[in-house]
C-alpha cells in the first residue's frame, strides 16, 4: 500500500546584472538587468511562468477537481513569492488557487533559499521566520515540515531545525546515506529522534525529471501508465514514494512538445487505479508512518549534481572567497537597521550566485553551463564581488561610527 | 608506407618573428612522431633546431630574415614582373616559387604542405610541377595582419587563388575558417579546423628566483602583454584599458613585450594619458627571459583585434599566469578557464583587470584550471586532425 508524496521546488533568483567596477559607489541597482539576456530576472520570471507555472497549475487545479483524492505539496521560495508578485500576479494567484483545495501543502525554507545553515544559524532562522510569514500572508497556511535549500542536510541541520519545532525534514535518498536501505520508509536523524525524515526516491523522480525525454534511455517513450507500474512494484516493501522534483519540470526543462504534460495529467488517474494506491502531503505522511530507523548523516548531502555533496555552491576558490565574504558582514549589516541593505545582503546569499561560480565540469558544456547565465563562472564573480564591493561602501556609510571611506574603494587592495 | 610531405615554411625557430616559425617547429615535430616523413623547406640556409626532418634551403640571395618578416604586408600595390624582380618581399617570394619548382622534381612526395601567403606561391608552383595535391595551411589572413584597415591586394590575391587549387585548405580556428568563407569565398566543406598546440615542456612554471621581484616587492601587480605593437593585435586598447584600471589600482604595472610599427605611437599615448609610470616598454624578447616574464607576471592580456589562433594566451596559461583573451580569437575557442573581452569593449577589460589584480581567488582559480585544460592543446592532437586530412586527400 504504497502512497505517493509530490514535493515541487518552485525557485527563481534575482540574478546579478553585469555590474563593473566602474559601476561601485554610483548604482545601488544590483538585480535590475532590462536586457535581452538571461540576467533580466522579469524577462525570465514571465517565461517560465507562461512555459511552466501556469500551464502546470491548471492541469493540477483540474487534477484537484477531478481525484479528491489527489494531492501535491509544495515549497516556493521567498524571492520567487517576491518576484511573482511583481511581475506575475496572475501566476501567484493560481499558487493560491491549488492551496485553497486545502490538498496543496506549502513546505518551509529559508526566505532566501540561502546556505545560511552553513554560515550562520541566527541568520538561517531569521530566513526561515521571514519565510514562514510571508507564506501566512499568501496561502493562509503554516507550515510544518521543512525542507533546506536544494536538499542540503546533515545531522546538525536535523537538530537546529528540530529545535525550531518542525515535525518532518526532505532530504535526498541518496546511497551513500541509505546503505541497503529504502527510500520508500520514513526515518529518524540521530541527533533529532523527535524529527522525521523524508527521503527523495532518486531513481523514480529522476526518471520524471531527467530521464523523461532522453531516446537513448531504454524506457523511452515514458508513459503514465508504466510509471504507475513501477510504483505498484512498491507495494509491500515501502510506505511511501517520495517524488521530488523541480516544478520547472514540466514545461521548462522538459518541454511541452516532449509529452511532460499529457504525462502529468494521466499520472494521478493510473496511479490511483490500484486500489492499494494512494497520495499524501509531507506533514500528512509524518502523521501517518512510523519512523522505520536510525540514519546517520555526518556529512552533508544535498540532490545536486552526480556527488550529492555541497561542491555544487562551495569549495572553489571564488565560490569560498565570494560566500565567506558576504557572511563576514552578517554583523554589521544586522546593526545598520537600515532594511534596503539588510535585503539586498540577502539576496545576495540565494544559492544560484554562487552555483553560478562553479567550474566543474564547465569546459564539458554540462547542466552546470546549460543554468548559468554568465559566459563563464568568472563573470558571475566578478559582477558579485563588484556588488558586495558597493554593499561594503554603503554600510561604512551608513555606519556612523565607521571610519571614513578612504580613497580606495573596500575590495580593491 | 609513411606519408611523404613537401613543406614549405618561411622561418624556424629561433630565427623567428613570432608565432608562425613557433607553430611550424610545434607541429613538425609531432607529425614526424606519429610517422610523418617530412622534408621542409626554408627561403635560405639558416642555423635552426629541427632534426625531426630533412630541412631543405631555397638559397634565394635577396633573403633577409630581420628585413622579411613573416607578418610583413606590403603597402600599396606591386606590379607582378617575374622577369625583373625588384628586391622586396614580393619578390622574395616569387624567387622563392621558381625554386620551389626545381626541388619538387628532385624530392619525393605524395603532397604539398604550404605555410600561409610568404610560401603559397612555392607550394602551388612545386604542386604544379610534381601534379602532387597541394594543402594550403592559413595561420593568418592578409584581412588579420592589417587589422581591418586596408588589404593589400597582391598579397589577397596569392591568397585567395592558392586556396582555390589546394585540395584542403587548413585554418587554425573557426573564426579563420568564417573569415576565409566570408572574405575568401572559400568552400567550407573544403576547409578543415586545427588548432595550435602549446609545447608544454617549455612554459612548464619552474621554480626560480622571480624576475619582476623588484617591481613586486614595491607592491606592483604585473599585467603584460606580449607581442607584435601592430594594429592587429589591439595594443592600444589594452593601454586605454591600464589608463582606467590605474585610477581604481594605482600599483598596477602594465609590462609591454614587442616591437612595432605602432611603438612610437603607443609610447606617445601613453604619455599623453599620464600613465608613464605605469606603463613599462621592454621591446622584443626572446628565449628564456620570454619565458621569465610569462611566468612571472600576474596576469597576461591578449587584447588582439583579429586573432587567427594566438598562441602567446596558450603559453602564458601554460605558464601558470591567467589569461584576458580577445573574443576576436581563435584561442578563445579551445580555453574556457580564461576571462574573454570584446577586444574594444575596455571597459570590461579594466574590469577583468582589476578583478584579477584584486581577488587571490579568481587568480588561483583561473590558473589552477587553466593550466589542467590547457594540457588538452597538444601539438600531437593538432599533428593527428593533420594526417587525417592528409589521409582523405590521398585516399587511405
Amino acid at each position: 500500500m504504497p502512497a505517493v508524496c509530490l514535493y515541487f521546488q518552485v525557485h527563481q533568483p534575482h540574478r546579478i546584472r553585469k555590474y563593473r567596477v566602474f559601476d561601485i559607489g554610483h548604482s545601488h541597482d544590483y538585480f535590475s538587468d532590462t536586457s535581452e539576456s538571461n540576467l533580466n530576472n522579469k524577462k525570465i520570471l514571465q517565461k517560465v511562468a507562461g512555459k511552466s507555472y501556469l500551464p502546470t497549475n491548471k492541469i493540477l487545479l483540474e487534477l484537484l477537481l477531478r481525484h479528491p483524492e489527489f494531492k501535491v505539496s509544495f515549497s516556493l521560495s521567498g524571492v520567487v513569492m517576491e518576484q511573482l508578485k511583481e511581475y506575475s500576479p496572475e501566476t501567484l494567484e493560481s499558487f493560491q488557487e491549488l492551496a485553497a483545495t486545502g490538498r496543496a501543502e506549502i513546505l518551509s525554507e529559508t526566505y532566501y533559499h540561502s546556505l545560511s545553515f552553513l554560515y550562520s544559524k541566527e541568520e538561517f532562522a531569521s530566513q526561515i521566520r521571514l519565510h514562514r510569514d510571508l507564506v501566512r500572508d499568501l496561502f493562509g497556511q503554516v507550515p510544518t515540515v521543512f525542507r533546506n535549500t536544494e536538499l542540503i542536510y546533515n545531522n546538525e541541520l536535523a537538530a537546529v531545525v528540530a529545535r525550531l519545532g518542525f515535525t518532518g525534514i526532505l532530504a535526498e535518498g541518496a546511497d551513500h546515506i541509505l546503505g541497503w536501505r529504502s527510500p520508500n520508509f520514513l526515518y529518524f536523524p540521530v541527533s533529532a529522534p523527535g524529527i522525521k525524515l523524508l527521503l527523495k526516491n532518486y531513481r523514480l523522480s529522476d526518471d520524471i525529471a531527467f530521464r523523461f525525454s532522453e531516446p537513448s534511455w531504454s524506457e523511452y517513450p515514458l508513459m503514465a501508465d508504466k510509471f504507475a507500474s513501477w510504483v505498484n512494484a512498491v507495494n509491500g516493501n515501502g510506505d511511501v514514494v517520495n517524488l521530488f522534483m523541480d516544478y520547472e519540470t514540466f514545461g521548462e526543462h522538459q518541454w511541452e512538445s516532449t509529452g511532460i504534460f499529457e504525462f502529468l495529467r494521466h499520472l494521478p488517474g493510473q496511479i490511483l487505479r490500484h486500489p492499494d494506491n494512494y497520495f499524501v502531503t509531507p506533514s500528512e505522511a509524518v502523521a501517518k508512518f512510523p519512523a522505520r530507523g536510525e540514519l546517520d548523516v555526518p556529512y552533508f548531502v544535498s540532490w545536486a549534481d552526480v556527488e550529492r555533496d555541497l561542491s555544487a555552491w562551495l569549495g572553489n576558490p571564488i565560490q569560498d572567497d565570494a560566500a565567506g565574504k558576504l557572511y563576514s558582514l552578517e554583523h554589521q549589516i544586522l546593526l545598520s537597521g537600515d532594511d534596503r541593505l539588510i535585503a539586498d545582503w540577502r539576496r545576495l546569499q540565494t544559492s544560484d550566485h554562487f552555483y553560478y561560480m562553479c567550474t566543474k565540469w564547465f569546459a564539458d558544456g554540462d547542466v552546470h553551463k546549460y543554468f548559468n547565465p554568465y559566459d563563464s563562472p568568472y563573470d558571475a564573480f566578478i559582477s558579485f564581488m563588484n556588488v558586495l564591493a558597493d554593499l561594503r561602501l554603503r554600510l561604512q556609510t551608513k555606519l556612523a561610527s565607521a571610519p571614513a571611506p578612504d580613497a580606495q574603494i573596500p575590495g580593491f587592495v | 608506407m609513411p606519408v611523404k610531405v613537401l613543406m614549405f615554411g618561411w622561418e624556424l625557430p629561433p630565427f623567428n618573428s613570432g608565432g608562425l616559425g613557433v607553430a611550424c617547429h610545434g607541429l613538425t615535430r609531432a607529425l614526424a612522431d606519429q610517422g610523418v616523413e617530412i622534408t621542409f623547406v626554408l627561403p635560405k640556409k639558416q642555423a635552426v633546431k629541427a632534426d625531426h626532418m630533412r630541412l631543405i634551403f631555397a638559397d634565394i640571395p635577396d633573403f633577409d630574415w630581420t628585413q622579411f618578416t613573416a607578418y610583413s604586408s606590403i603597402p600599396g600595390s606591386v606590379v607582378l614582373d617575374l622577369e625583373h624582380l625588384p628586391p622586396d618581399l614580393l619578390s622574395v617570394v616569387f624567387q622563392y616559387a621558381k625554386r620551389a619548382g626545381e626541388i619538387a622534381a628532385k624530392i619525393q612526395h605524395d603532397l604539398v604542405h604550404a605555410h600561409d601567403w610568404l610560401t603559397f606561391p612555392a607550394g602551388a608552383v612545386a604542386s604544379g610541377r610534381s601534379g602532387r595535391p597541394l594543402v594550403s595551411h592559413v595561420h593568418a589572413t592578409e584581412f588579420d595582419r592589417s587589422g581591418g584597415h586596408g588589404i593589400n591586394p597582391s598579397v589577397y590575391q596569392i591568397e585567395r587563388k592558392t586556396m582555390t587549387k589546394s585540395a584542403k585548405v587548413i585554418a587554425v580556428s573557426q573564426f579563420t575558417k568564417n573569415l576565409l568563407t566570408r572574405h575568401y569565398a572559400a568552400e567550407p566543406g573544403k576547409i578543415a579546423v586545427v588548432h595550435n598546440g602549446v609545447d608544454l615542456g617549455e612554459y612548464a612554471p619552474v621554480a626560480e628566483e622571480d624576475i619582476l621581484l623588484p617591481l613586486k616587492s614595491a607592491g606592483f601587480k604585473v599585467v603584460t602583454y606580449i607581442g607584435r605593437l601592430t594594429l592587429q593585435k589591439g595594443v592600444d586598447y589594452f593601454i586605454h584599458a591600464a589608463s582606467l584600471v590605474v585610477k581604481y589600482h594605482p600599483k598596477t604595472a602594465f609590462l609591454i613585450v614587442g616591437s612595432g610599427d605602432m611603438e612610437r605611437q603607443l609610447i606617445a599615448q601613453v604619455a599623453g594619458m599620464g600613465i608613464s609610470e605605469n606603463v613599462l616598454f621592454a621591446g622584443f624578447l626572446r628565449g628564456n627571459l620570454l619565458k621569465q616574464i610569462y611566468r612571472s607576471s600576474d596576469l597576461f592580456v591578449m587584447p588582439s583585434v583579429s586573432e587567427p589562433f594566438g598562441l602567446t594566451a596558450l603559453e602564458s596559461i601554460a605558464s601558470g599566469t591567467p589569461a584576458i583573451i580577445s573574443k576576436q580569437s581563435g584561442a578563445s575557442e579551445v580555453v574556457h578557464h580564461a576571462l574573454k573581452v570584446d577586444f574594444w569593449d575596455v571597459e570590461e577589460m579594466a574590469n577583468q583587470i582589476l578583478a584579477v589584480v584584486s581577488h587571490g581567488s579568481l587568480h588561483q582559480s583561473l590558473r589552477t584550471n587553466g593550466q589542467t585544460e590547457v594540457q588538452k592543446a597538444t601539438w600531437g592532437a593538432a599533428a593527428s586532425k593533420v594526417i587525417n586530412v592528409y589521409r582523405e586527400i590521398l585516399g587511405k
